[in-house]
């Protein structure tokens, strides 16, 4: 199989790989340091990123050196840089292990996006949980500091970047690019109408970029081994590796980093395969957020965004939920819906009333008390979420809603008319 | 006990005052933002408002911060009310806080959670007669492929089993 865990993950069989000397010593800081000599322009960085194909980690896939492309770093007033490191999409537990055992490659890319867009100024939303990943990145940071690689003021260069952690407090939400600059003003998490985009208004109304922690971490191996080598370790317009958080009833669960486009067999081969020998159920290929896929489907199909989306979910963040025959989808189902009514921000009443009453629709048919119309009310609930809210937290339950009643419709009467799960156990 | 009736008369009696260290620390915060965005650390500054008082912020703790931060006490209070860290009533010394979403559920967070309100003798959101615990269900904490997982205070404590609760609870005992 080969060829994993050599990007964001490429340092994780040294001691210690969160330290600069462990991140110097395997070539780190060699792409920013040219960067800070004059040796690279921004213009060549940025074609660089484009010929990558590295498409946005964290969620929706978007290619980072258009996005890039979006500021113009010669317009004047303050620009910044942001990294999504809120980690909160149910299944998808990367940053965190980036933060902890990688961190100055977030502070490499970070960087590099500054220099590239004119942004002297970044900050990385790390959720508040996350006590060990805020200390290690806030020490790294420090020691940064401390070599002359960040801050307004660096000797010998004509480049400045410094970079700030900032924590929040527990808010799925804030993961939403518009209410993380919200939350990092000092507001509650409620997103922005969109356009403006951050791009034209974003932190404290200056052009912004919004990447995820993945995202940046990929940058400086683009640099330093080239935009050719990056794209080939996927396929075509899929670039790079990919961390992807297989958990659930796997052997082996864990974080796996390996090329776009890996077929899903191999990568349930890579975690050990179904738990006990159970046969496969059903799988989220890319976080809560992403519609269901049987069992037949992912065994035939590719880890890449083209792949999955084509059939008809996402790649999404990157989490991989494996579900053996065990599992009851009424259960399943309910524990999303639960989840998404209680981070619904309720600013739009869509999402507010629409995730609460999905939630309580599933709920009574998981505790026998379903009707006979009840699919039918889900279905049209869940089309009346999509599309009508500022943010994409309620697609993100409806769409999840639909495929569940499209792959295991029989599962969902057969608990409303028996007012059990059909499946053992359960 | 009745968290909710204690949590209010403890309100009324605790009369913390965030102190000069913790304005301290809140404004080496300051720094990292312009001049004039103070009211970005107001989540760090009520974090650091919170971890002095046991774990929990009352009214005159938020005021504090507002006051120190020179913003509008409604926007603090906007802020402790919207984001889940933040306690408003009287905690326990320990905060344990359970993930039973999807990953966790899946790998039986369901005899974790039972294991935990056994031992505790306590249901979610409330703490036990001596003060010790307070026991949380959360949401996803991002720590999925090591599932079941729960937050013990500041510390993840991952695959769980109910032996491993035993264990864990017992050397806070
Ligand atoms: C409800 C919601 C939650 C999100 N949570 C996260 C998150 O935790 N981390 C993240 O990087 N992106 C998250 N996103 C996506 C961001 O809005 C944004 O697209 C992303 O940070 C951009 O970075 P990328 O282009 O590098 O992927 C979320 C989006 C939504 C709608
Ligand atoms: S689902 Fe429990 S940590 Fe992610």
């Amino acid at each position: 199989m080969g060829n994993i865990n050599h990007v964001c993950f490429r340092n994780f069989d040294l001691d210690q790989p969160w330290t600069f000397e462990a991140y110097e010593n395997m070539g780190g800081y060699k792409a920013w340091r040219k960067i800070l000599r004059g040796e690279l322009t921004r213009e060549f960085v940025l074609e660089e990123m484009k010929a990558s194909e590295l498409r946005g980690r964290g969620g929706a896939g978007f290619p980072t050196g258009l996005k890039w492309s979006f500021l113009n770093p010669n317009a004047p007033g303050q620009k910044y840089v942001v990294c999504n490191s809120d980690e909160g999409e149910p299944g998808t537990c990367k940053d965190r292990d980036i933060l902890r055992y990688n961190p100055h490659q977030v502070i490499e890319g970070m960087a590099i996006a500054g220099f590239v867009m004119g942004a002297t100024v970044g900050y990385n939303y790390i959720r508040g949980e996350f006590y060990e990943p805020i200390e290690r990145f806030e020490i790294a940071l420090q020691e940064a500091k401390a070599a002359g690689l960040i801050g307004l003021e660096l000797k010998d260069t004509k480049v400045a970047f410094d970079l700030h952690t900032h924590i929040g407090a527990g808010a799925y939400i804030c993961g939403e690019e518009t209410a993380l600059l919200e939350s990092l003003e000092g507001k509650k998490g409620y997103p922005r109408f969109k356009p403006p985009f951050p791009a034209n208004f974003g932190l404290y109304g200056q052009p912004t970029t919004v990447n995820n922690t993945e995202s940046f971490a990929s940058v400086p191996i683009i640099l330093e081994k080239g935009s050719k080598w990056f794209s080939e370790q996927g396929i075509p317009n899929n670039g790079g590796t990919k961390i992807f958080c297989v958990s659930g009833h796997v052997n082996k669960p864990g974080n796996y980093e390996v090329p776009l486009g890996m077929p899903f067999s191999e990568l349930l081969e890579l975690a050990g395969g179904v738990r006990d020998g159970n046969k496969l159920k059903a799988v989220i290929p890319g976080g809560s957020s992403a519609p269901i896929l049987t069992a037949d489907v992912m065994m035939k199909i590719d880890m890449d965004f083209d792949s999955l989306a084509k059939a008809g979910s996402m790649l999404g963040s990157g989490a991989v939920i494996v579900m053996d025959e065990t599992t009851c989808m009424v259960k399943v189902l309910s524990r999303l819906a639960h989840f998404y009514d209680e981070e619904s921000c309720g600013q739009c009443t869509p999402c507010r009333e629409g995730t609460g009453w999905v939630s309580r629709i599933v709920h009574r048919i998981l505790h026998g008390d379903g009707k006979p119309d009840d699919l039918d009310l889900l279905d049209n609930v869940a089309a009346n979420m999509i599309g009508r809210t500022i943010c994409v937290l309620a697609d993100a339950l409806a769409m999840p809603v639909q495929s569940f009643i499209r792959c295991f419709r029989e599962e969902f009467e057969y608990f409303i008319e028996h007012g059990k799960s059909m499946v053992e156990g359960n | 006990m009745v968290a909710t009736r204690e949590g209010q008369q403890m309100a009324n009696a605790n009369k913390a005052r965030l102190s000069d260290s913790a304005k301290a620390e809140i404004d080496a915060w300051l720094t990292k933002y312009p001049q004039e965005q103070r009211r970005s650390a107001v989540i760090p500054a009520l974090h650091i408002a919170q971890d002095e008082n046991k774990g929990w912020l009352t009214t005159q703790l938020m005021d504090d911060v507002a006051d120190h931060l020179q913003i509008p006490r409604v926007s603090v209070y906007e802020v402790s009310t919207f984001y889940s860290m933040y306690d408003l009533e009287k905690v326990g010394t320990h905060k344990v806080c359970v993930c039973t979403n999807l990953s966790c559920m899946l790998s039986d967070s369901d005899a974790v959670v039972a294991r935990l309100k056994e031992k505790l003798k306590i249901d979610f959101n409330e703490t036990t007669a001596d003060g010790k615990f307070t026991l949380r269900e959360v949401e996803c904490l991002g720590a999925c492929v090591n599932a079941p997982v729960m937050l013990l205070d500041r510390t993840y404590h991952e695959k769980l089993t109910p032996e491993k609760v035993d264990k864990i609870l017992g050397e806070l005992e």
